[in-house]
């Protein structure tokens, strides 16, 4: 049987004055998944995180968290869940171990307790060494697992994680997400939002917001399989005036620039790499197949609704 | 004037006893996207606040159109577009008030602000947010209107902290084809990042490690190092994965749904390949990214500098 969804939420709205940031959102996450939110810049994604933590009231809807509703008893919702956001909300004039002593008293763990967990949640993200450090003069990656610590001192069965790696160098990103993949074998749920599109591959599912709306829900595959058909191709050395060429050329669904390369989405076994190469000249042009990213779904859906929206 | 429109020679500066920057020398053409990349605390933020003349370098100097960036005042001003992470929008005005205000300050003409400012907020996708007040805005639209601001008075040299951090996927590539349109009508341009695949979109990629510049090279020219290969790795167990990534000749792994992209030194790749066939498993290989690159570069242990 499947277990009761962790997350769960019913045609949820939220107003802000006549601006409607989320619409009839409807969607439901298990325990221990990791559940990735993306969408673009004011999507929506913050309002529904502020939501689903008992922060902010829905206009319409319903939103259940940990058995808890979130209309009803936020208290309770904010007690049970973890939140980390971007502007990490650590003191910087004290130490790592003060930090973690602080928010375990906040809420309400005894000290016996909170050291216990300070210990084994420091060496947890490696700062067991430096535990003493002012948090201020720790750098950003480490500040960043601190406060990971800091969201989960008080073992919450959920992590609500927005944009936790914003502007996080990629070693740095790696340690965190195996982090957060640890979490998440011990049980712990995550509900995480990101702009690096790299990451979602990490997660379970993801739904993915435009304009309040929520667009699509599934597997990284599921997406891909469902949004990128065809086959993709990277091109490399092309000239730039390579991307209305392809784009015209038959059966070519989708041409993109990625950095100095440009990515082709084409029908199933119309092409193959040496006769896209042929098409462009050769010379120091490089074909090779590709892998569709989340980046070109994301690319895909988010367009598509900016169309709908025209249309 | 020729040459470069900013430079910095022999860069250095301390903060009591870190050397924060360590003799740092580039120079940026007009036309050119110059992307700095390194760990957190390599140094990138301090290059830039010395470079924006905010910072006074221990030693050494920084050229902005052959000026001390700190000292030749208006010139320097008219010519040099700042943007830190934290650019300070005034909260309480709004985005167009935010827009006029900026606009003032570098003495616009108005009809000039009103024609950029449509076509910056069209290009950032804040037009529908005019009315919006700054401190209402979401962490990515906030460091839009901030460049946005800091592009109007169509600076010569644009300096940019992280400009991306918090942006959306799509602004993103926006922002970089603003960047690269500015570019191509002879602005310089020197920025940070934490994003590989931005790197790849620079001109050059200057990488910092420990306040040193290891690299500065085309992305063309960093992906061709002919010691390393880089493959696909796929296992029919965890534990398989386990073994083939522990292999000496493994530099650095990311993972990726369920396989692994690695770094290997060429010279052993054969080897590896070999052993992960006989467990049934295969490597494929690929072209080397930024983030391998980066990863192999910056580790710790000081095998890849």
């Amino acid at each position: 049987m499947e277990p009761e969804p962790i997350i769960e939420t019913e045609e949820l709205i939220r107003r802000f004055g006549d601006f409607t940031a989320i619409d009839r959102v409807t969607f439901s996450v298990r325990q221990g998944e990791i559940f990735g939110f993306l969408g673009a810049n004011g999507a929506g994604k913050s309002t529904t995180i502020r939501i689903l933590c008992g922060l902010l009231a829905p206009s319409a809807g319903r939103a259940r968290v940990n058995g808890l509703d979130v209309s009803r008893e936020p208290e309770a919702v904010k007690r049970s869940i973890g939140y980390m956001s971007q502007k990490f909300s650590l003191y910087l004039d004290l130490s790592a171990e003060e930090n973690l002593a602080f928010f375990g008293g906040a809420y309400g763990l005894p000290p016996r307790v909170v050291r216990e967990r300070a210990g084994e949640l420091l060496s947890r993200v490696g700062l067991a060494q430096r535990r003493e450090e002012l948090t201020g003069r720790l750098p950003g990656g480490l500040r960043q697992r601190l406060a990971l610590a800091a969201a989960m001192v008080h073992h919450p069965r959920i992590l609500f994680l927005d944009e936790p790696t914003s502007g996080v160098d990629p070693r740095a990103r790696q340690v965190f997400w195996s982090l957060i993949r640890q979490a998440a074998r011990d049980g712990v749920t995550v509900f995480v939002t990101t702009h690096a599109l790299d990451e979602a591959e990490y997660c379970d599912r993801i739904g993915l917001m435009a304009d309040g709306r929520l667009r699509a829900l599934d597997t990284p595959e599921g997406l891909k399989r469902r949004y990128l058909p065809g086959e993709t191709f990277v091109i490399e050395g092309a000239p730039p005036r390579a991307a209305e060429t392809l784009s015209a050329l038959p059966g070519v669904l989708r041409v993109d620039s990625a950095g100095a390369a440009w990515r082709l989405r084409a029908e199933t076994g119309r092409y193959d790499a040496e006769g896209l190469a042929e098409r462009l000249g050769r010379g120091p042009v490089r074909v090779e197949p590709g892998e569709p990213t989340l980046e070109d779904v994301f690319l895909e859906v988010v367009s598509g609704a900016a169309q709908g929206e025209n249309a | 004037m020729t040459g470069p429109l900013l430079t910095a020679d022999s860069l250095t500066r301390r903060f009591g006893s870190l050397v924060a920057l360590d003799g740092l020398s580039l120079a940026v053409d007009a036309g050119e996207l110059f992307g700095l990349v390194g760990p957190d605390g390599a140094g990138k933020t301090t290059a830039l606040r010395l470079l924006a003349g905010q910072l006074r370098p221990d030693r050494g100097a920084a050229r902005v159109l052959g000026m001390d960036p700190a000292r030749a005042g208006e010139t320097v001003r008219a010519a040099l577009g700042y943007v830190p992470q934290q650019f300070s929008l005034y909260g309480d005005l709004s985005v167009q008030e935010n827009i006029d205000f900026f606009g003032a300050m570098f003495g616009l003409r108005r009809r000039d602000i009103e024609e950029r400012a449509e076509e910056l907020l069209r290009l950032t996708r804040l037009s529908h947010f005019r009315a919006r007040r700054a401190d209402a805005l979401s962490g990515g639209m906030y460091k839009k209107l901030s460049i946005a601001c800091s592009l109007l008075h169509r600076p010569r040299v644009l300096l940019l902290d992280e400009p991306t951090n918090g942006v959306d996927p799509v602004s993103r590539r926006e922002l970089w084809q603003l960047l690269q349109r500015f570019a191509s009508e002879g602005m310089a341009v020197l920025l940070t990042t934490a994003y590989m695949d931005e790197a790849a979109r620079c001109h050059r990629v200057g990488l910092l490690h420990q306040g040193r510049l290891i690299r500065s090279q085309t992305p063309g020219e960093m992906r061709k190092d002919e010691k390393l290969a880089c493959f696909w790795l796929e296992t029919r167990t965890r534990e398989d994965a386990e073994a083939a990534l522990a292999h000496p000749a493994v530099l650095t792994a990311v993972v990726q749904g369920r396989r692994h992209r690695i770094l290997v030194k060429k010279e052993s790749a054969e080897e590896l390949s070999r052993r992960v066939r006989e467990s049934g498993g295969r490597l494929t290989e690929t072209a080397p990214g930024f983030e391998d690159l980066f990863l192999f570069y910056t580790r710790e242990d000081g095998r890849g500098a």
